[in-house]
């Protein structure tokens, strides 16, 4: 029980901290935010890294390892497509210059 | 050791919250998100040596099979399929967690407590719920079926069953854990909840519910968190559950609507559209003009806000939008874009697709920022977009789009329209602007209209 009520502690507390942090992030930047999100998500690769690993090849282990599949296509996906979004934003000089 | 593993897990969840506070300026951002990427790297580095799972060749072929797959998409995909991709990713995440948490479901002993058997089953139906609903939401979004709401009889019922079935399920895996039918009818069930909870949801109304369903790829991987008694994923899920609830309730408000109207009300069925659109006052003329038209009339302003809307990305035309508004700056006039929260197929969509074809970003004003400008301004040239700018959304109450928070372009001097026919937008509102005096139509493919705009711009 007390390793579920540190948890509810731990996940409010993040949630507050999520809400401050996100009202700031302009509408400009809506979109790599989502994308962003997806492969922060992805998170749960570690879960996964840890289910797999978990027992001798049994049923539960091959879920952990479609799970690592899965999780990391969000954790490279989501990063890569964030950064090439990012790195399309530019500031008004260069892009004259370029054009 | 347990220290070093831990300890590498909260500099992860630290790096995470500094990564999205540099998310707040278009300066920051990128950097940050390297920040976040160093994160993920270290968690799960750290991961791999505590455990001593290096070795299993399986895990390190799952993580390269998926690291491809990740990567390959991220190259190919097109910026006006971002909507899909987001919400084909909310899924992956969905289903990562259900299956964490079956996986962990499998292994019980007979000894697990309360707290894991509950908290493994709210993973399950999060995740799962996740996974079938952003399918669906990926499906409409790729056309793959279509975008209408789709509402069978007793719809809400039906999902009120569904979710007393979890319950039930979920009580009936809790007493009897060792019978496996109840973890995967919970599974079943939290699965035909996704689909009916996305299929009467419109098209148009899709931004939000990709963002929502953003939120819920994050509470799954917090769900699993729980599970797992890891705060590393308890807290990342966390951040990407307020994200994705915070974008849900800005796209409610740019649409005037309540999540309950979105989630429940079945906006945007055919025969809305085809009502309103014939009693919009079909019988009054509009003045139709050319591009050689617009292009005349540039020369004697000193002020243009252009107004994209989704027909811009339709037609391809952003780089030759980008052309022409070089080509008025260089003629001295003050260019500025005006962006509409709902611009686009999701949250920020359309500043994206605008920084792709080269639009510097201080160029690209929010709607709060700039409604006060028009009044100042020559012209408000607007391309495919139609309800956010529809003045009826002011003053006629009983019209569907009352309230929304719109562009004031009404308020230029001369309003300018590149639209392909007199269609009413996606709320089926006639657009009374398209009658005034002041106001040229110009009928035709944005990108033509645009490329024919810039060949007489460079003429004279």
């Amino acid at each position: 029980m007390e390793s579920l009520i540190v948890s509810i502690y731990v996940f409010t507390l993040a949630v507050f901290i999520g809400f401050e942090l996100i009202t700031k992030v302009p509408p400009l930047l809506h979109t790599p935010l989502m994308s962003g999100s997806n492969a922060i998500s992805g998170i749960t690769v570690v879960g996964a890294l840890l289910a797999a690993n978990a027992d001798n090849w049994g049923l539960s282990s091959i879920l952990g390892i479609f799970a690592i599949a899965f999780a990391m296509i969000n954790v490279i996906g989501g990063f890569m497509v964030t950064d090439r979004m990012l790195s399309m934003f530019k500031k008004d000089k260069k892009a004259e210059k370029g054009a | 050791m347990i220290y070093l593993e831990q300890f590498s897990y909260l500099l992860a969840s630290v790096l995470f919250i500094i990564a999205l506070k540099m998310l707040g300026s278009a300066k920051t951002a990128r950097k940050g998100m390297q920040y976040a990427m160093f994160a993920m790297a270290l968690a799960i580095v750290i991961t791999l040596i505590i455990s001593g799972i290096v070795g299993p060749i399986q895990i390190i072929i799952g993580m390269v099979v998926g690291g491809l797959i990740g990567g390959v998409v991220a190259k190919r995909i097109e910026m006006t399929s971002m909507p899909q991709m987001v919400a084909l990713f909310n899924g992956f995440g969905g289903i990562a967690s259900t299956l964490v948490a079956y996986s962990e479901y499998l292994r019980y002993s007979g000894a697990e407590t309360m707290d894991v058997r509950v908290t493994v089953i709210l993973s399950l139906f999060i995740g799962t719920v996740t996974l079938t609903g952003s399918l669906i939401a990926y499906a409409k979004l790729q056309g793959v079926m279509p975008g209408r709401p789709i509402v069978l009889p007793l719809h809400q019922l039906l999902n009120l069953l569904l979710v007393v079935g979890v319950v039930i399920f979920g009580i009936m895996n809790v007493m009897e854990p060792s019978v496996q039918m109840w973890a995967i009818l919970i599974i079943a069930t939290a699965a035909i909840f996704g689909i009916t909870f996305v299929i009467p949801i419109g098209g148009a109304d899709m931004p939000v519910v990709i963002a929502l369903l953003n939120s819920y790829s994050g509470l799954a991987a917090s769900a699993t968190g729980f599970v797992l008694s890891n705060n590393v994923l308890i807290i990342a899920g966390a951040l990407v559950g307020a994200s994705g609830l915070i974008l849900t309730q800005l796209m409610c408000d740019a649409m005037n609507r309540s999540l309950f109207n979105v989630l429940f009300g079945a906006v945007g069925t055919d025969d809305s559209t085809g009502d309103a659109g014939t009693g919009g006052g079909e019988q009054k003329t509009v003045t139709r003009y050319t591009a050689e038209d617009v292009a005349m009339i540039m020369d004697t302003v000193q002020s243009v806000i252009i107004v994209p809307g989704y027909g811009l990305a339709v037609a391809q035309a952003q780089h030759v939008l980008h052309e022409m508004g070089e080509l008025l700056t260089a003629k001295g006039i003050d260019v500025k874009y005006a962006i509409h929260p709902v611009a686009g197929r999701m949250p920020g969509h359309m500043n994206v697709l605008l920084a792709e074809a080269n639009v510097p970003y201080d160029v690209l004003y929010e709607m709060d920022d700039i409604n006060d400008d028009f009044q100042n301004t020559d012209v408000a040239l607007i391309i495919g977009a139609n309800d956010v700018v529809n003045p009826s959304a002011r003053t006629k109450k009983d019209s569907p789009l009352y309230g929304m928070p719109i562009l004031n372009v009404d308020y230029a001097r001369t309003v300018m329209f590149v639209k392909r026919s007199m269609g009413a937008g996606f709320a089926g509102e006639a657009n009374p602007l398209f009658f005034d005096d002041k106001t040229m139509m110009v009928f035709g493919d944005a990108k033509a209209v645009i490329t024919g705009l810039v060949k007489a711009l460079k003429e004279e």
